[in-house]
Protein backbone atom coordinates (compact mmCIF):
# COMPACT_ATOMS: atom_id res chain seq x y z
CA UNK A 1 0.00 0.00 0.00
CA UNK A 2 3.28 2.45 -0.29
CA UNK A 3 1.92 3.47 -3.57
CA UNK A 4 -1.32 4.52 -2.51
CA UNK A 5 -0.25 6.18 0.84
CA UNK A 6 2.49 8.14 -1.41
CA UNK A 7 -0.49 9.43 -3.94
CA UNK A 8 -2.87 10.41 -0.98
CA UNK A 9 0.01 12.34 0.88
CA UNK A 10 -0.16 14.92 -1.92
CA UNK A 11 -3.85 14.72 -2.50
CA UNK A 12 -4.29 15.65 0.91
CA UNK A 13 -3.91 19.16 1.44
CA UNK A 14 -6.25 20.31 -1.47
CA UNK A 15 -8.90 18.04 -0.07
CA UNK A 16 -9.06 19.08 3.23
CA UNK A 17 -9.53 22.71 1.88
CA UNK A 18 -12.44 21.60 -0.75
CA UNK A 19 -14.51 19.50 0.98
CA UNK A 20 -15.88 20.70 4.61
CA UNK A 21 -15.68 17.20 5.87
CA UNK A 22 -18.07 16.58 8.54
CA UNK A 23 -16.53 15.86 11.76
CA UNK A 24 -16.96 12.06 12.25
CA UNK A 25 -16.66 11.23 8.13
CA UNK A 26 -13.59 9.70 7.15
CA UNK A 27 -11.57 11.38 4.30
CA UNK A 28 -11.47 9.50 1.05
CA UNK A 29 -7.24 9.09 1.91
CA UNK A 30 -8.17 7.99 5.12
CA UNK A 31 -10.20 5.06 4.61
CA UNK A 32 -8.97 1.52 6.21
CA UNK A 33 -8.37 -1.72 3.89
CA UNK A 34 -8.20 -4.93 5.41
CA UNK A 35 -8.25 -8.18 4.54
CA UNK A 36 -12.09 -8.16 5.50
CA UNK A 37 -13.14 -4.95 3.16
CA UNK A 38 -13.54 -1.71 4.50
CA UNK A 39 -15.17 -2.78 7.91
CA UNK A 40 -15.83 0.77 9.70
CA UNK A 41 -18.94 2.87 8.51
CA UNK A 42 -17.83 6.09 6.69
CA UNK A 43 -19.77 7.92 8.68
CA UNK A 44 -21.23 6.53 11.63
CA UNK A 45 -24.43 7.26 10.14
CA UNK A 46 -26.59 4.18 9.03
CA UNK A 47 -27.06 4.41 5.01
CA UNK A 48 -30.32 4.62 3.84
CA UNK A 49 -30.85 1.53 1.27
CA UNK A 50 -34.35 3.72 -0.57
CA UNK A 51 -31.43 6.37 -0.83
CA UNK A 52 -29.03 4.32 -1.99
CA UNK A 53 -31.32 3.03 -4.83
CA UNK A 54 -31.78 6.07 -5.82
CA UNK A 55 -27.90 7.14 -5.81
CA UNK A 56 -27.43 3.43 -7.72
CA UNK A 57 -29.58 4.52 -10.86
CA UNK A 58 -28.75 8.03 -11.03
CA UNK A 59 -26.43 8.84 -14.24
CA UNK A 60 -25.21 11.41 -12.53
CA UNK A 61 -24.66 9.81 -9.54
CA UNK A 62 -23.44 6.13 -8.84
CA UNK A 63 -24.89 5.66 -12.32
CA UNK A 64 -24.23 1.28 -11.42
CA UNK A 65 -26.70 0.32 -13.98
CA UNK A 66 -23.97 2.14 -16.41
CA UNK A 67 -22.50 -0.77 -16.23
CA UNK A 68 -24.72 -3.57 -13.76
CA UNK A 69 -27.62 -5.61 -14.26
CA UNK A 70 -29.90 -5.45 -11.68
CA UNK A 71 -32.93 -7.48 -11.50
CA UNK A 72 -34.89 -5.63 -8.78
CA UNK A 73 -34.51 -2.11 -10.65
CA UNK A 74 -36.70 -4.12 -13.82
CA UNK A 75 -38.73 -1.70 -14.55
CA UNK A 76 -35.85 1.05 -15.28
CA UNK A 77 -34.54 0.58 -18.60
CA UNK A 78 -30.91 -0.03 -20.23
CA UNK A 79 -29.06 -1.67 -18.03
CA UNK A 80 -25.46 -2.45 -19.03
CA UNK A 81 -23.46 -5.76 -18.63
CA UNK A 82 -19.59 -4.42 -18.57
CA UNK A 83 -19.66 -5.73 -15.07
CA UNK A 84 -21.28 -8.86 -13.58
CA UNK A 85 -25.22 -8.55 -12.99
CA UNK A 86 -25.41 -7.99 -8.87
CA UNK A 87 -28.24 -9.87 -8.28
CA UNK A 88 -27.78 -11.94 -5.24
CA UNK A 89 -24.59 -9.87 -4.69
CA UNK A 90 -24.88 -9.40 -0.82
CA UNK A 91 -24.69 -13.53 -0.95
CA UNK A 92 -21.41 -13.63 -2.33
CA UNK A 93 -19.60 -10.43 -0.57
CA UNK A 94 -20.23 -9.03 2.93
CA UNK A 95 -21.12 -5.61 3.57
CA UNK A 96 -17.43 -4.76 4.33
CA UNK A 97 -16.17 -5.66 0.86
CA UNK A 98 -19.31 -4.48 -1.06
CA UNK A 99 -18.15 -1.10 0.92
CA UNK A 100 -14.46 -1.82 -0.31
CA UNK A 101 -15.70 -2.33 -4.08
CA UNK A 102 -17.54 0.62 -4.11
CA UNK A 103 -15.15 3.04 -2.18
CA UNK A 104 -12.11 1.94 -4.50
CA UNK A 105 -12.74 -1.43 -6.76
CA UNK A 106 -8.84 -1.28 -7.65
CA UNK A 107 -7.82 -2.27 -4.36
CA UNK A 108 -10.58 -5.12 -4.46
CA UNK A 109 -9.83 -6.51 -7.88
CA UNK A 110 -7.06 -5.04 -10.12
CA UNK A 111 -5.64 -2.08 -11.37
CA UNK A 112 -7.20 -3.05 -14.82
CA UNK A 113 -10.61 -2.80 -13.55
CA UNK A 114 -12.67 -0.05 -15.35
CA UNK A 115 -14.83 0.09 -12.69
CA UNK A 116 -14.47 3.27 -11.14
CA UNK A 117 -13.59 4.20 -7.38
CA UNK A 118 -16.74 5.97 -6.31
CA UNK A 119 -14.47 7.53 -3.10
CA UNK A 120 -10.92 7.64 -4.00
CA UNK A 121 -8.85 10.06 -5.44
CA UNK A 122 -7.03 7.74 -6.90
CA UNK A 123 -8.11 9.11 -10.39
CA UNK A 124 -7.45 9.46 -14.22
CA UNK A 125 -5.37 11.93 -15.72
CA UNK A 126 -6.42 15.75 -16.58
CA UNK A 127 -9.58 15.64 -14.36
CA UNK A 128 -11.77 18.11 -15.33
CA UNK A 129 -11.39 21.75 -13.37
CA UNK A 130 -15.15 20.92 -11.64
CA UNK A 131 -14.50 17.56 -10.55
CA UNK A 132 -10.64 18.23 -8.69
CA UNK A 133 -10.37 16.97 -5.42
CA UNK A 134 -13.47 15.64 -5.15
CA UNK A 135 -14.60 12.06 -5.04
CA UNK A 136 -17.76 10.47 -7.05
CA UNK A 137 -19.94 10.26 -4.22
CA UNK A 138 -20.10 11.16 -0.91
CA UNK A 139 -18.95 9.42 2.08
CA UNK A 140 -22.72 8.98 3.47
CA UNK A 141 -24.09 8.34 -0.64
CA UNK A 142 -21.84 5.52 -0.26
CA UNK A 143 -23.47 4.36 2.94
CA UNK A 144 -26.34 4.27 1.05
CA UNK A 145 -25.39 2.58 -1.74
CA UNK A 146 -23.83 -0.27 0.56
CA UNK A 147 -27.22 -0.28 2.42
CA UNK A 148 -29.05 -1.07 -1.21
CA UNK A 149 -26.82 -3.61 -1.94
CA UNK A 150 -26.73 -5.25 1.15
CA UNK A 151 -30.20 -6.08 0.28
CA UNK A 152 -29.69 -7.48 -2.98
CA UNK A 153 -29.61 -11.50 -1.75
CA UNK A 154 -29.96 -14.32 -3.57
CA UNK B 1 -5.85 -8.92 -0.07
CA UNK B 2 -5.99 -8.84 -3.75
CA UNK B 3 -5.12 -12.15 -4.39
CA UNK B 4 -7.76 -13.80 -1.97
CA UNK B 5 -10.32 -12.06 -3.35
CA UNK B 6 -9.59 -12.25 -7.19
CA UNK B 7 -10.37 -15.61 -6.49
CA UNK B 8 -13.54 -15.37 -5.00
CA UNK B 9 -14.28 -12.92 -8.31
CA UNK B 10 -13.81 -15.36 -10.56
CA UNK B 11 -16.23 -17.51 -9.14
CA UNK B 12 -19.21 -14.75 -9.20
CA UNK B 13 -18.28 -13.70 -12.89
CA UNK B 14 -18.55 -17.53 -13.35
CA UNK B 15 -21.84 -17.57 -11.91
CA UNK B 16 -22.96 -14.41 -13.24
CA UNK B 17 -21.58 -15.04 -17.42
CA UNK B 18 -24.36 -17.54 -17.55
CA UNK B 19 -27.01 -14.82 -17.03
CA UNK B 20 -26.38 -12.67 -19.73
CA UNK B 21 -24.79 -12.81 -22.87
CA UNK B 22 -22.79 -9.85 -24.24
CA UNK B 23 -24.33 -8.70 -27.75
CA UNK B 24 -21.95 -9.06 -30.57
CA UNK B 25 -21.52 -7.39 -33.56
CA UNK B 26 -24.19 -8.61 -36.19
CA UNK B 27 -23.43 -10.87 -38.79
CA UNK B 28 -24.26 -8.57 -42.15
CA UNK B 29 -22.80 -7.60 -45.17
CA UNK B 30 -22.88 -3.47 -45.95
CA UNK B 31 -23.24 -2.20 -49.42
CA UNK B 32 -23.66 1.58 -50.35
CA UNK B 33 -24.61 2.57 -54.10
CA UNK B 34 -23.53 -0.87 -54.89
CA UNK B 35 -20.28 -0.49 -53.70
CA UNK B 36 -19.29 -3.35 -51.09
CA UNK B 37 -18.07 -2.30 -47.59
CA UNK B 38 -15.38 -3.74 -45.69
CA UNK B 39 -16.89 -4.01 -42.17
CA UNK B 40 -14.56 -6.30 -41.04
CA UNK B 41 -10.53 -6.67 -41.27
CA UNK B 42 -7.59 -8.57 -39.99
CA UNK B 43 -5.91 -6.96 -37.42
CA UNK B 44 -2.73 -5.13 -37.88
CA UNK B 45 -0.04 -6.79 -35.93
CA UNK B 46 0.27 -5.67 -32.25
CA UNK B 47 -3.82 -5.19 -31.89
CA UNK B 48 -4.92 -7.43 -29.32
CA UNK B 49 -7.74 -8.90 -31.24
CA UNK B 50 -8.15 -10.76 -34.61
CA UNK B 51 -10.58 -8.49 -36.18
CA UNK B 52 -10.90 -5.25 -36.69
CA UNK B 53 -14.35 -4.40 -36.55
CA UNK B 54 -16.70 -1.01 -37.87
CA UNK B 55 -19.06 0.41 -36.08
CA UNK B 56 -21.61 -0.09 -38.38
CA UNK B 57 -21.47 -3.81 -37.13
CA UNK B 58 -22.53 -2.58 -33.88
CA UNK B 59 -25.80 -0.80 -34.66
CA UNK B 60 -29.26 -1.59 -34.62
CA UNK B 61 -31.19 -2.96 -38.10
CA UNK B 62 -32.54 0.49 -38.77
CA UNK B 63 -29.87 2.78 -38.11
CA UNK B 64 -27.92 0.37 -40.15
CA UNK B 65 -30.49 0.67 -43.12
CA UNK B 66 -30.00 4.69 -42.76
CA UNK B 67 -26.48 4.22 -43.75
CA UNK B 68 -27.01 1.13 -46.60
CA UNK B 69 -29.32 3.81 -48.48
CA UNK B 70 -27.96 6.91 -49.95
CA UNK B 71 -31.55 8.15 -50.22
CA UNK B 72 -32.48 7.76 -46.71
CA UNK B 73 -28.54 8.95 -44.76
CA UNK B 74 -29.86 12.34 -43.58
CA UNK B 75 -25.68 13.36 -43.69
CA UNK B 76 -25.86 13.49 -47.73
CA UNK B 77 -27.38 16.71 -47.63
CA UNK B 78 -24.31 17.97 -45.72
CA UNK B 79 -21.73 15.78 -48.59
CA UNK B 80 -23.97 17.93 -51.25
CA UNK B 81 -23.28 21.29 -49.03
CA UNK B 82 -19.78 20.37 -48.87
CA UNK B 83 -19.61 20.00 -52.90
CA UNK B 84 -20.76 23.34 -52.93
CA UNK B 85 -18.06 24.55 -51.01
CA UNK B 86 -15.80 22.68 -53.00
CA UNK B 87 -16.60 24.93 -55.94
CA UNK B 88 -16.99 28.21 -54.55
CA UNK B 89 -14.30 31.15 -54.61
CA UNK B 90 -12.91 32.45 -51.68
CA UNK B 91 -10.33 34.50 -50.68
CA UNK B 92 -8.03 37.15 -52.17
CA UNK B 93 -6.98 34.71 -54.59
CA UNK B 94 -9.65 34.41 -56.16
CA UNK B 95 -9.92 30.39 -56.31
CA UNK B 96 -12.17 27.62 -55.19
CA UNK B 97 -10.64 23.98 -54.45
CA UNK B 98 -11.95 23.59 -57.83
CA UNK B 99 -9.53 25.61 -59.07
CA UNK B 100 -6.67 23.54 -58.32
CA UNK B 101 -8.05 20.00 -57.88
CA UNK B 102 -10.72 20.08 -60.63
CA UNK B 103 -13.06 17.20 -60.26
CA UNK B 104 -13.41 16.02 -57.04
CA UNK B 105 -14.46 12.73 -57.99
CA UNK B 106 -10.41 11.96 -59.74
CA UNK B 107 -8.61 14.32 -57.56
CA UNK B 108 -9.72 13.10 -53.95
CA UNK B 109 -10.05 9.18 -54.98
CA UNK B 110 -8.19 7.55 -51.91
CA UNK B 111 -7.36 10.89 -50.47
CA UNK B 112 -9.87 10.31 -47.78
CA UNK B 113 -8.61 6.65 -46.90
CA UNK B 114 -5.03 7.67 -46.57
CA UNK B 115 -5.05 10.68 -43.68
CA UNK B 116 -3.61 11.44 -41.47
CA UNK B 117 -0.36 12.46 -43.23
CA UNK B 118 3.00 13.49 -42.58
CA UNK B 119 3.40 17.82 -43.28
CA UNK B 120 6.87 17.86 -43.96
CA UNK B 121 5.84 22.02 -43.11
CA UNK B 122 4.46 21.95 -39.54
CA UNK B 123 6.30 18.70 -38.72
CA UNK B 124 3.53 17.02 -37.46
CA UNK B 125 0.61 15.07 -39.04
CA UNK B 126 -2.72 16.61 -40.49
CA UNK B 127 -6.24 15.53 -40.92
CA UNK B 128 -8.30 16.25 -43.77
CA UNK B 129 -9.62 19.02 -42.13
CA UNK B 130 -5.85 20.78 -41.53
CA UNK B 131 -5.14 20.06 -44.81
CA UNK B 132 -8.04 22.16 -46.06
CA UNK B 133 -7.11 24.99 -44.11
CA UNK B 134 -3.68 24.39 -45.65
CA UNK B 135 -5.11 24.80 -49.19
CA UNK B 136 -7.29 27.85 -47.50
CA UNK B 137 -4.40 30.15 -46.30
CA UNK B 138 -1.74 29.45 -48.32
CA UNK B 139 -3.11 28.97 -51.84
CA UNK B 140 -6.33 30.82 -51.37
CA UNK B 141 -5.46 33.50 -49.21
CA UNK B 142 -8.48 32.65 -47.52
CA UNK B 143 -8.92 32.43 -43.13
CA UNK B 144 -8.54 28.80 -41.90
CA UNK B 145 -12.15 27.09 -41.02
CA UNK B 146 -12.84 27.50 -37.39
CA UNK B 147 -13.49 23.72 -35.77
CA UNK B 148 -16.62 22.37 -36.28
CA UNK B 149 -17.61 26.01 -38.35
CA UNK B 150 -17.63 27.42 -41.84
CA UNK B 151 -18.75 24.10 -43.85
CA UNK B 152 -15.68 22.48 -42.04
CA UNK B 153 -17.46 18.63 -41.54
CA UNK B 154 -19.51 19.24 -45.12
CA UNK B 155 -16.21 20.12 -47.15
CA UNK B 156 -14.15 17.38 -44.98
CA UNK B 157 -17.10 14.47 -45.53
CA UNK B 158 -17.34 15.81 -49.29
CA UNK B 159 -13.82 14.98 -49.79
CA UNK B 160 -13.56 11.68 -48.01
CA UNK B 161 -17.24 10.47 -49.40
CA UNK B 162 -14.86 10.25 -52.82
CA UNK B 163 -12.90 7.04 -50.80
CA UNK B 164 -16.10 5.40 -49.86
CA UNK B 165 -15.08 1.72 -50.13
CA UNK B 166 -11.84 1.97 -50.46
CA UNK B 167 -9.86 0.76 -47.25
CA UNK B 168 -7.99 3.19 -44.70
CA UNK B 169 -4.05 2.90 -44.82
CA UNK B 170 -2.04 5.48 -43.51
CA UNK B 171 1.87 5.78 -44.56
CA UNK B 172 3.87 5.42 -41.08
CA UNK B 173 6.64 5.36 -42.64
CA UNK B 174 6.83 9.40 -43.55
CA UNK B 175 8.18 11.93 -41.59
CA UNK B 176 7.81 11.43 -37.79
CA UNK B 177 4.64 9.33 -38.30
CA UNK B 178 5.83 6.63 -36.50
CA UNK B 179 6.39 8.87 -32.96
CA UNK B 180 3.70 10.78 -32.99
CA UNK B 181 1.29 7.03 -33.65
CA UNK B 182 3.68 6.01 -30.29
CA UNK B 183 2.07 9.26 -28.28
CA UNK B 184 -1.16 8.42 -29.62
CA UNK B 185 -0.97 4.40 -28.00
CA UNK B 186 0.28 5.86 -24.74
CA UNK B 187 -3.01 8.11 -25.06
CA UNK B 188 -4.86 5.72 -25.59
CA UNK B 189 -4.01 3.51 -22.85
CA UNK B 190 -3.93 6.35 -20.92
CA UNK B 191 -6.55 6.82 -17.94
CA UNK B 192 -8.43 10.32 -17.86
CA UNK B 193 -10.50 11.88 -15.58
CA UNK B 194 -12.42 11.40 -12.38
CA UNK B 195 -14.18 8.07 -13.87
CA UNK B 196 -10.32 6.83 -14.90
CA UNK B 197 -10.97 5.34 -17.91
CA UNK B 198 -9.31 5.35 -20.78
CA UNK B 199 -10.19 4.66 -24.52
CA UNK B 200 -9.22 1.52 -24.09
CA UNK B 201 -11.32 0.60 -21.04
CA UNK B 202 -14.61 0.81 -23.38
CA UNK B 203 -13.71 0.18 -27.16
CA UNK B 204 -11.00 -2.60 -26.46
CA UNK B 205 -11.77 -4.17 -23.08
CA UNK B 206 -15.35 -3.94 -23.39
CA UNK B 207 -16.26 -3.67 -27.30
CA UNK B 208 -19.31 -5.46 -27.51
CA UNK B 209 -20.68 -5.20 -24.03
CA UNK B 210 -23.51 -2.62 -23.32
CA UNK B 211 -22.73 0.67 -21.26
CA UNK B 212 -25.96 1.89 -19.90
CA UNK B 213 -28.31 1.98 -23.51
CA UNK B 214 -25.09 2.46 -25.46
CA UNK B 215 -23.54 -0.55 -27.10
CA UNK B 216 -20.03 -0.34 -27.22
CA UNK B 217 -17.91 -0.64 -30.68
CA UNK B 218 -14.50 -0.78 -31.05
CA UNK B 219 -14.47 3.30 -31.63
CA UNK B 220 -13.00 3.12 -35.40
CA UNK B 221 -12.94 6.42 -37.40
CA UNK B 222 -13.52 5.14 -40.56
CA UNK B 223 -17.10 6.64 -40.87
CA UNK B 224 -16.23 10.46 -39.79
CA UNK B 225 -17.98 12.78 -39.94
CA UNK B 226 -20.56 10.94 -38.95
CA UNK B 227 -24.72 11.40 -39.00
CA UNK B 228 -25.49 10.78 -35.16
CA UNK B 229 -29.15 10.23 -34.48
CA UNK B 230 -28.65 12.21 -30.94
CA UNK B 231 -27.08 15.29 -32.35
CA UNK B 232 -26.23 15.26 -36.15
CA UNK B 233 -23.81 15.71 -38.49
CA UNK B 234 -20.52 14.93 -36.03
CA UNK B 235 -16.53 15.55 -36.96
CA UNK B 236 -14.28 13.40 -35.46
CA UNK B 237 -12.52 15.57 -33.12
CA UNK B 238 -15.73 16.33 -31.64
CA UNK B 239 -16.54 12.63 -30.78
CA UNK B 240 -13.07 12.45 -29.14
CA UNK B 241 -13.83 15.08 -27.20
CA UNK B 242 -17.32 13.89 -26.18
CA UNK B 243 -15.77 10.91 -24.79
CA UNK B 244 -12.87 12.33 -22.97
CA UNK B 245 -15.41 14.73 -21.60
CA UNK B 246 -17.50 11.54 -20.58
CA UNK B 247 -14.91 10.36 -18.45
CA UNK B 248 -14.65 13.52 -16.64
CA UNK B 249 -11.67 14.94 -17.92
CA UNK B 250 -10.97 17.90 -19.28
CA UNK B 251 -10.92 18.52 -23.61
CA UNK B 252 -8.17 18.63 -25.43
CA UNK B 253 -8.65 21.37 -28.57
CA UNK B 254 -9.51 19.69 -31.39
CA UNK B 255 -6.66 19.73 -34.24
CA UNK B 256 -4.18 19.60 -30.91
CA UNK B 257 -1.06 17.54 -30.87
CA UNK B 258 -3.21 14.94 -28.45
CA UNK B 259 -5.84 15.45 -30.59
CA UNK B 260 -3.64 14.31 -33.44
CA UNK B 261 -1.87 11.69 -31.98
CA UNK B 262 -4.80 10.07 -30.94
CA UNK B 263 -6.33 10.32 -34.83
CA UNK B 264 -3.20 9.12 -36.23
CA UNK B 265 -2.97 5.88 -33.72
CA UNK B 266 -6.76 4.86 -34.14
CA UNK B 267 -6.92 5.91 -37.47
CA UNK B 268 -4.42 2.72 -37.74
CA UNK B 269 -6.42 0.46 -35.03
CA UNK B 270 -8.68 0.52 -38.63
CA UNK B 271 -6.32 -0.79 -41.24
CA UNK B 272 -8.34 -1.97 -43.83
CA UNK B 273 -11.64 -1.01 -43.01
CA UNK B 274 -13.43 1.00 -45.47
CA UNK B 275 -14.15 4.54 -45.61
CA UNK B 276 -18.06 4.60 -44.81
CA UNK B 277 -18.34 8.91 -44.81
CA UNK B 278 -20.79 9.98 -44.05
CA UNK B 279 -21.49 6.83 -41.62
CA UNK B 280 -24.68 6.75 -39.27
CA UNK B 281 -24.51 6.39 -35.72
CA UNK B 282 -26.71 6.74 -32.91
C1 LIG C 1 -17.79 1.48 -15.88
C2 LIG C 1 -18.23 0.24 -15.33
C3 LIG C 1 -18.74 0.10 -13.93
C4 LIG C 1 -19.50 0.98 -13.15
C5 LIG C 1 -20.03 2.34 -13.53
C6 LIG C 1 -19.75 0.30 -11.92
N1 LIG C 1 -19.16 -0.94 -11.95
FE1 LIG C 1 -19.24 -2.33 -10.46
N2 LIG C 1 -18.05 -3.60 -11.55
C7 LIG C 1 -17.59 -3.35 -12.82
C8 LIG C 1 -16.78 -4.48 -13.24
C9 LIG C 1 -16.09 -4.61 -14.61
C10 LIG C 1 -16.79 -5.41 -12.18
C11 LIG C 1 -16.08 -6.76 -12.12
C12 LIG C 1 -14.67 -6.60 -11.65
C13 LIG C 1 -13.73 -6.58 -12.82
O1 LIG C 1 -13.80 -7.50 -13.63
O2 LIG C 1 -12.97 -5.65 -12.93
C14 LIG C 1 -17.60 -4.82 -11.13
C15 LIG C 1 -17.88 -5.46 -9.93
C16 LIG C 1 -18.75 -4.98 -8.98
C17 LIG C 1 -19.14 -5.70 -7.78
C18 LIG C 1 -18.75 -7.14 -7.46
C19 LIG C 1 -19.80 -8.00 -8.15
C20 LIG C 1 -19.62 -9.49 -8.03
O3 LIG C 1 -20.60 -10.20 -8.25
O4 LIG C 1 -18.52 -9.94 -7.75
C21 LIG C 1 -19.99 -4.89 -7.09
C22 LIG C 1 -20.67 -5.18 -5.78
C23 LIG C 1 -20.13 -3.67 -7.85
N3 LIG C 1 -19.36 -3.75 -8.98
C24 LIG C 1 -20.93 -2.60 -7.47
C25 LIG C 1 -21.05 -1.41 -8.19
C26 LIG C 1 -21.81 -0.27 -7.73
C27 LIG C 1 -22.62 -0.24 -6.45
C28 LIG C 1 -21.65 0.71 -8.65
C29 LIG C 1 -22.13 2.13 -8.64
C30 LIG C 1 -22.00 2.90 -7.43
C31 LIG C 1 -20.83 0.16 -9.72
N4 LIG C 1 -20.48 -1.12 -9.40
C32 LIG C 1 -20.48 0.84 -10.88
C33 LIG C 1 -17.84 -2.22 -13.57
C34 LIG C 1 -18.54 -1.10 -13.14
C1 LIG D 1 -16.81 5.50 -20.78
C2 LIG D 1 -16.72 4.83 -22.03
C3 LIG D 1 -15.89 5.40 -23.15
C4 LIG D 1 -14.59 5.84 -23.15
C5 LIG D 1 -13.62 5.89 -21.99
C6 LIG D 1 -14.30 6.23 -24.51
N1 LIG D 1 -15.39 6.05 -25.31
FE1 LIG D 1 -15.48 6.32 -27.34
N2 LIG D 1 -17.46 5.79 -27.32
C7 LIG D 1 -18.17 5.42 -26.20
C8 LIG D 1 -19.54 5.14 -26.58
C9 LIG D 1 -20.65 4.67 -25.64
C10 LIG D 1 -19.62 5.36 -27.97
C11 LIG D 1 -20.84 5.16 -28.87
C12 LIG D 1 -21.01 3.70 -29.19
C13 LIG D 1 -19.83 3.18 -29.96
O1 LIG D 1 -19.69 3.43 -31.16
O2 LIG D 1 -18.96 2.51 -29.33
C14 LIG D 1 -18.28 5.75 -28.41
C15 LIG D 1 -17.94 6.03 -29.73
C16 LIG D 1 -16.67 6.34 -30.17
C17 LIG D 1 -16.30 6.55 -31.55
C18 LIG D 1 -17.26 6.49 -32.74
C19 LIG D 1 -17.27 5.12 -33.37
C20 LIG D 1 -18.17 5.05 -34.59
O3 LIG D 1 -18.27 3.96 -35.17
O4 LIG D 1 -18.77 6.04 -34.97
C21 LIG D 1 -14.96 6.81 -31.58
C22 LIG D 1 -14.12 7.10 -32.79
C23 LIG D 1 -14.50 6.74 -30.20
N3 LIG D 1 -15.55 6.46 -29.37
C24 LIG D 1 -13.18 6.94 -29.81
C25 LIG D 1 -12.76 7.00 -28.47
C26 LIG D 1 -11.42 7.38 -28.06
C27 LIG D 1 -10.29 7.70 -29.01
C28 LIG D 1 -11.41 7.38 -26.70
C29 LIG D 1 -10.34 7.81 -25.76
C30 LIG D 1 -9.85 9.14 -25.89
C31 LIG D 1 -12.71 6.94 -26.27
N4 LIG D 1 -13.51 6.75 -27.36
C32 LIG D 1 -13.07 6.74 -24.93
C33 LIG D 1 -17.69 5.28 -24.91
C34 LIG D 1 -16.39 5.57 -24.52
Amino acid sequence: MTRRLKFTLGAMAAVVLSTAALASEIAPEAVEFTDDGVVASLTGTPGDPAEGAKVFKNTGLGNCLACHVNADMESDQFHGDVGPPLDGVASRWDEPLLRAIVVNSKVVFTDETVMPGFYSLEVGKGVAENFVGKTILTAQQVEDVVAYLVTLKE
Amino acid sequence: MKRLLIAGLALAAGLAAASWAAAEPVDDTLEIDGKPMITRAKAPEGLPFDEVLSGWLYREAETRDLERDSFENPAMVSVEDGEVLWNKVDGTAGKSCATCHGDAAESMKGIGASYPKWDPDSKRPINVELQINKCRTEQMGAEALPFDKGGQNELTAYIKYHSLGMPVGIDLAEGDMQSWWEQGKELYYTRTGQLNMACASCHEANAGKFIRADHLSQGQVNGFPVYRLKSGFTSLHNRFRGCIRDTRAEMPKAFSDELMALETYVTWRGTGLSIETPAVRP
